[in-house]
């Protein structure tokens, strides 16, 4: 007897102990994921800049002023050969080969400053130019070599300058690290979860309620229920060949846009909110559908003023996880186009875009070193937008529960 | 069956041959009974006699299960309730109930009283509402405990008083007959018998018709009593004739508590 009560007493020590182990594990893969991802990617939202002094007396740039505040003024600057005087008064400032420690775009960040202030053509004055990507990993990690030396130079000048990195914030890709930016991606994953909640949310909700209040019980249905679960199952690459055969190839909707991104995830997500919802109106006590009922409210008033307010909480937490599992899904928007290098943010819901996971897959890929940076930072971004989401999740849940 | 015609002269409602179905079992089998205007019906009999089966084919509940099916012909003044003409969200209006277990909304009190009034549109304006209000509570005897708490949840009362929210809420609708399934089942003694106070205030409005496993509590409230027994009404008559002089064995051994 007594060795029995030990002999229980350890399993249940032991039992304790295995789920302290495996809390400990996933908090400790958590902390080395956030450590590793914060340490590269907080670099990534700073760039290094260099000040060059440029004298426009000495070398004018001739256009007319009236025309620097024209739709096509950008055009008007870039003709007048503006990025040859910005290489070749870096040459002069930085000395033999200056112009290779700036970005190649630099000489756009002149002309904004230009067409901001025409007056600058008037004088001398320092520019803060964005570094090339070799020099700004230089300036972050330390070279060796003759860049090395040349960057260190640079520094003692006091002609380095590291600031936020607002293009990161503003554009979208480019083959330039100095002027690459996640906000296209982000406006793009936007663009695509709005649609797709716009579609899903409505289409789960009605069907679940459908299914659970209205529909009768029988082999109809008991199949719907299996196919949704089977739907909910199948593996997203196969909702992007669904999704290119029907949306792309018979439709005919435009190719790689947040439109079709986001028709494709709501095919994808609408079955998870069809489950969820599902499970929350089951879990609506059945006194109350007979209390509503009882009094003489119609079926569709008992759905609308109890059932539906009652499983809010719950159906918003299911769509909001689906949305968030849809917000970092890759896979079918490959096959819809969005894997392409889409260098402008997307004006409209049907114009070319990517979404932030895509970004990172393809900046992964990127040569340049100074990408590196950038994927990290652009992980940030994904992972501070899904905890967002789910922040929202357990606001309107709280919220929700609180109001009953 | 002894249901002579001189004990209910008005009857409100009236069944005439009703069977009640569940799937293919049987739940209750002809059931003729009336139900008399100004008085409080008692079905009493033992659990699983399909006592609140027959209760919930009054007003139509039964239609929620996917497997219930009614036959017979059961009329609330002359109407058939079962009749393709009949609103079903119009009898349930006239026909209120309240269940075993008190299940008030889980909002405010006042919400709770003024829902039907709402979703039938009996008052015009907030005023109007607030009289229905306050008349139901205060019928339902609970007005002067919840008067400055209106706004609180009705899950937040105790079980008696949810139980005379539930009442509340159904006579706010004004019904014609409220039909009360177990009602006290789930209360302590004290509540209980403020339940059945308020049964005899209520008796002369409503025609009421109550379900209960308690002897003793169908003997106090009710004037008519109906002895169910595997799913056939035994014996309906004056409730004092019931329980001092039953006409049939099976009510005398069941209310002498031989089974039950």
């Amino acid at each position: 007897m007594q060795k029995r009560i030990a002999g229980r007493y350890a399993a249940e020590r032991r039992f304790k102990a295995m789920g302290l182990g495996a809390v400990l594990l996933s908090g400790f893969f958590l902390a080395f994921l956030l450590f590793v991802m914060v340490g590269n990617g907080a670099r990534g939202f700073t760039y290094t800049h260099v000040a060059v002094a440029i004298d426009f007396k000495a070398m004018p740039l001739t256009v007319d002023k009236a025309r620097l505040s024209d739709a096509d003024a950008d055009q008007v600057i870039a003709n007048a050969g503006l990025a040859d005087i910005v290489a070749f008064a870096a040459d002069e400032a930085l000395g033999k080969d200056g112009s290779q420690l700036i970005s190649e775009n630099a000489w756009k960040e002149v002309r904004t400053r230009i067409k901001a202030d025409p007056e600058l053509l008037d004088g001398k004055s320092l520019f803060e130019l964005p570094a090339s990507s070799a020099v700004d990993i230089a300036a972050k990690e330390g070279a060796k070599g003759a860049l090395g030396e040349r960057v260190d130079a640079l520094e003692k000048e006091g002609k380095l300058s590291t600031g936020f990195h607002t293009p990161f914030f503003k554009n979208a890709d480019a083959t330039d690290p100095a002027v690459a930016g996640i906000w296209g991606a982000l406006k793009g994953s936007l663009m695509t979860i709005f649609i797709a909640f716009l579609i899903a949310f409505p289409t789960g909700v009605l069907a679940a309620l459908y299914l659970e209040e209205y529909a009768p019980k029988n082999r109809w249905t008991d199949l719907i229920e299996v196919s949704i679960n089977n739907l909910a199952a199948v593996p997203s690459i196969i909702f992007g060949l669904l999704a290119l055969a029907v949306f792309i190839n018979w439709f005919g909707l435009c190719q790689a846009s947040p439109l079709v991104g986001g028709l494709t995830l709501a095919l994808m997500t609408m079955p998870v909110i069809v489950i969820a919802s599902r499970n929350a109106i089951k879990s609506v006590p059945p006194s109350i559908r007979d209390a509503a009922l009882g009094v003489g409210a119609s079926p569709v008033q008992v759905v609308f003023h109890h059932v539906l307010p009652l499983a809010l909480p719950g159906i918003l937490t299911g769509t909001i996880i689906g949305m968030a599992r849809a917000l970092g899904e890759t896979a079918p928007l490959l096959l819809v186009g969005m894997r392409a290098f889409i260098g402008d943010v997307p004006g409209g819901l049907c114009s070319p875009s990517t979404v932030l996971p895509m970004q990172i897959f393809l900046w992964s890929d990127e040569v340049d070193r100074g990408f590196v940076e950038k994927t990290s930072a652009a992980i940030i971004v994904l992972l501070f937008v899904l905890l967002s989401m789910n922040a929202l999740a357990i606001y309107l849940r709280n919220k929700f529960e609180k109001r009953w | 069956m002894t249901n002579d015609d001189l004990i209910i002269a008005d009857p409100k409602m009236r069944a005439e041959g009703v069977n009640v179905f569940y799937g293919d079992k049987q739940a209750i089998k002809d059931v003729s009974i009336d139900v008399g205007t100004d008085l409080v019906t008692a079905f009493i009999g033992p659990s699983g006699c399909g006592k609140s089966t027959f209760l919930r084919s009054l007003n139509r509940m039964n239609d929620t299960v996917a497997s219930a099916r009614v036959t017979g012909r059961i009329e609330l003044d002359g109407e058939d309730i079962y009749a393709p003409s009949m609103d079903v969200v119009q009898l349930r209006a006239r026909v209120g109930m309240v269940f075993q277990k008190p299940n008030p909304f889980p909002k405010s009190i006042y919400d709770n009283v003024a829902y039907g009034s709402r979703i039938h549109g009996l008052a015009a304006n907030k005023a109007d509402l607030d009289v229905i209000v306050e008349r139901a509570l205060t019928r339902a005897g609970l007005w002067d405990e919840v008067k400055d708490r209106l706004g609180e949840s009705g899950t937040a009362l105790s079980g008696g008083q949810q139980q005379r929210l539930c009442i509340a809420r159904a006579i706010a609708v004004d019904p014609e007959v409220i039909l009360m399934d177990e009602p006290c089942s789930a209360l302590d003694p004290i509540a209980t018998a403020k339940i059945e106070e308020l049964i005899h205030e209520l008796r002369g409005k409503y025609a009421i018709v109550i379900v209960t496993h308690n002897m003793q509590q169908a003997a106090r409230v009710s004037q008519r009593t109906a002895f169910f027994h595997l799913g056939t009404l035994v014996e309906y008559g004056k409730t004092t004739d019931i329980f001092t002089n039953p006409k049939q064995e099976r009510t005398k051994d069941y209310i002498t508590g031989r089974y039950g």
